[in-house]
């Protein structure tokens, strides 16, 4: 990199600040250019155009048109080939597997975890450091996580000494070292592992959040009432952050769903690893097979529908109470 | 009733609090004392030794010479003892071919990172207040539409997504790179713009929940002052939701920082614009042997996010527990 790249790095974050700013600025102006009864839509419209625009541009009609490659053969003409494709295959029928095992597993452990983790260490000396030792992960990127978990699996022959740790242990207690990452259906699993070493942390800060917002007194009329320590957990605990297990439930399934990275810097989805959101960016950006990436990310959309509808339902009540 | 609002939860005291707690004789205090039982605390120390582990070995091991990690496990660090910087100098100042050369890429992670945190949470916490005082018809409806396309998969968006930018935003890179010659064809842009679109479902939902626990009394005392929504968003509702925006800002960074797939769509791959993720994927690929490279690189993409995140964290924390928005 020489001065001259760096200047020119530099100069594009300040032009994009600046321009931003200004769109800013105007978006301000122009929601003070009118007055009387109309005035509270003219601002309204301001407020929500850029969020809907960028939405309506970016996401909404692309989907429309992703979901219409789906059903096109590479002529563009109407097919259900690339369907047909996906639930007769034997590798992408694999990969639609791998993805419903990682969509159970890692938002179920990892809440689990963060939960218990948060009721643990509650009011505990040292909370503050505790927290950060398990959020700290979440600040890692994945492809960063990808590695330290590389070095963890890494195997030696026989014999030598072993650098990854796990396989330390298992010679350690007289086994035979494996090869974790080509060994199917283990490797999977310790895939999983990761995502679940990294959303831990964001589901014990959320929920430990919540926990310290349910009221003393609740706990401790508990208490009087002679109730035992889990009794309270499940009883005004769990009742009292309902709301926030569901929003962590919820943003760790749907980081789950689109796990890409993971798979992508540790095995590259090769020996049966492959998850529907690496197997479509293979299909689209590396095999050339449009439909068939389209038709994974429909497939991608579908699967978590019914995570949307629950929501969505809770969603509604909440907003008709206000 | 309320959604997630981690915002609006009183502190029970601090730390002070707890030990006059414990000097307390109330029943209802000697009872909170036994609630830290010893199991807990093992278990949760446990865990803890667990989560850092991974994170520590790979440390460790960045600044081992390269022979003594392809041979040694990290962990007799004491009976193989060897301390180099040289994994770092060579991951980031080396100018040979083969070296991976991460100072501009770790550029160009905060040439995006930081703009693309911006940009959404701007636009999400306007239309946050749209959705959340101001009434109109249909206003439920396109909010839980909004909420809904979280789950759209960005990998829905992206091949079209693609041809729109090389159709509508090329030009206009080319254009600049004609005024502005150090800046290149391929720049950030894209890349802002498509980490911004798939930012804001999640920030919105996210920033309504914490703007919509603001007292109503607040808001319709500015209203009756005769204050128009911009000034009661810009005086009223920003200062108050401030520690909300911000831990919202700190994940937002974080995720853009992680971010691989929109990178390798968007960018281009090159020096020119390609993120840390990016580039240590490739290293991965290219070569997964080279411990004493990946170690120490995946420590210099550590780097900004634990800055960030120690360094921003007892913000975050009072800005998340605080209660903030309920004084």
């Amino acid at each position: 990199m020489t001065t001259g790249d760096l200047i020119g790095k530099i100069l594009q974050v300040v032009i994009g600040l600046v321009v931003f700013a200004a769109i800013v600025g105007l978006l301000i102006f122009l929601m003070g250019r009118r007055v009387g009864k109309k005035r509270s839509w003219w601002q309204l419209l301001w407020f929500l155009l850029p969020a809907v625009l960028l939405l309506a541009v970016g996401l909404v009609w692309p989907a429309i048109r992703t979901t219409g490659l789906a059903f096109q053969d590479n002529a563009g003409n109407f097919s259900w080939d690339n369907f047909v494709w996906m639930f007769t295959q034997p590798s992408a029928i694999r990969t639609l597997v791998n993805t419903v095992v990682w969509v159970l597993l890692v938002p179920t452990f990892s809440t689990a975890l963060g939960l218990a983790y948060a009721v643990w260490i509650d009011k505990s000396r040292g909370e503050k450091y505790y927290k950060a030792l398990v959020f700290m992960p979440m600040a890692i990127s994945f492809v960063g996580a990808g590695i330290i978990w590389r070095f963890v699996y890494e195997y030696r022959s026989a014999g030598r000494d072993q650098i990854g740790l796990l396989n330390a242990f298992v010679v350690a207690f007289g086994g035979e070292p494996v090869q974790w990452m080509q060994t199917d259906p283990i490797n999977t699993v310790l895939l999983i592992v990761v995502m679940i070493w990294i959303q831990t942390g964001f589901a014990m800060v959320v929920l430990s959040a919540a926990i310290k917002g349910i009221p003393t007194e609740q706990i401790e009329a508990a208490m009087l009432d002679g109730t035992n320590p889990w009794q309270r957990f499940s009883n005004v605990t769990v009742p009292g952050i309902r709301g926030a297990l569901v929003v962590v439930l919820t943003t760790i399934s749907i980081a789950t769903l689109k796990v890409f990275d993971i798979v992508r810097t540790m095995t590259g989805g090769n020996f049966n690893t492959s998850v529907v959101a690496n197997e479509m960016y293979v299909q689209a950006f590396r095999a050339s097979e449009v439909g068939r990436g389209s038709a994974l990310a429909v497939i991608l959309f579908l699967l978590v529908i019914p995570i949307v509808i629950y929501n969505v339902n809770i969603l509604r009540k909440q907003r008709e109470i206000r | 009733m309320s959604s997630v609002a981690p915002v609006d939860l009183p502190i029970e005291g601090g730390p002070d609090a707890y030990r006059e707690a414990a000097e307390d004789t109330r029943p209802a205090a000697r009872a909170k004392r036994r609630l830290t039982s010893p199991v807990a605390t093992i278990a949760a120390l446990v865990i803890a030794v667990l989560w850092t582990i991974p994170t520590f070995g790979l440390f460790i091991s960045s600044f081992r010479p390269a022979e003594l990690i392809q041979t040694t496990g990290w962990w007799t660090v004491f009976q193989n003892p060897g301390f180099t910087l040289d994994n770092y100098r060579d991951v980031l100042f080396s100018p040979s071919q083969s070296s991976p050369q991460l100072g501009a890429y770790f550029v160009n992670s905060l040439a995006i990172a930081i703009p693309a945190t911006i940009f959404p949470i701007v636009f999400a916490s306007m239309a946050a207040y749209a959705f959340a005082w101001m009434k109109f018809r249909l206003s439920n409806w396109l909010f839980i539409f909004i909420f809904a396309l979280q789950i759209v998969p960005i990998q829905m968006a992206l091949v079209p997504l693609l041809q729109t930018f090389a159709i509508w935003l090329r030009p206009g890179q080319e254009w600049l790179h004609d005024v502005i010659p150090v800046i290149p064809v391929q720049n950030y842009l894209p890349l802002w713009i498509a980490h911004t679109i798939f930012a804001l479902p999640l920030t919105i939902f996210l920033l309504h929940n914490f703007i919509s626990e603001i007292p109503g009394e607040v808001i319709e005392a500015a209203r009756v002052d005769g204050a128009s929504h911009s000034q009661i968003f810009l005086r009223v509702i920003v200062p108050l939701a401030t520690p909300a925006i911000a831990s919202v800002a700190i994940f937002q960074f974080l995720w853009v920082w992680n971010d691989l797939l929109v990178a390798l769509i968007f960018s281009g791959g090159t020096q020119d614009v390609a993120p840390l993720t990016q580039r240590l994927a490739e290293m991965v690929g290219s070569r997964g042997q080279d411990w004493q490279r990946l170690t120490a690189g995946a420590f210099v993409s550590l780097v900004v996010p634990l800055i960030v995140f120690f360094g921003l964290q007892r913000y975050f924390v009072r800005g998340l527990l605080a209660g903030s928005t309920k004084g």
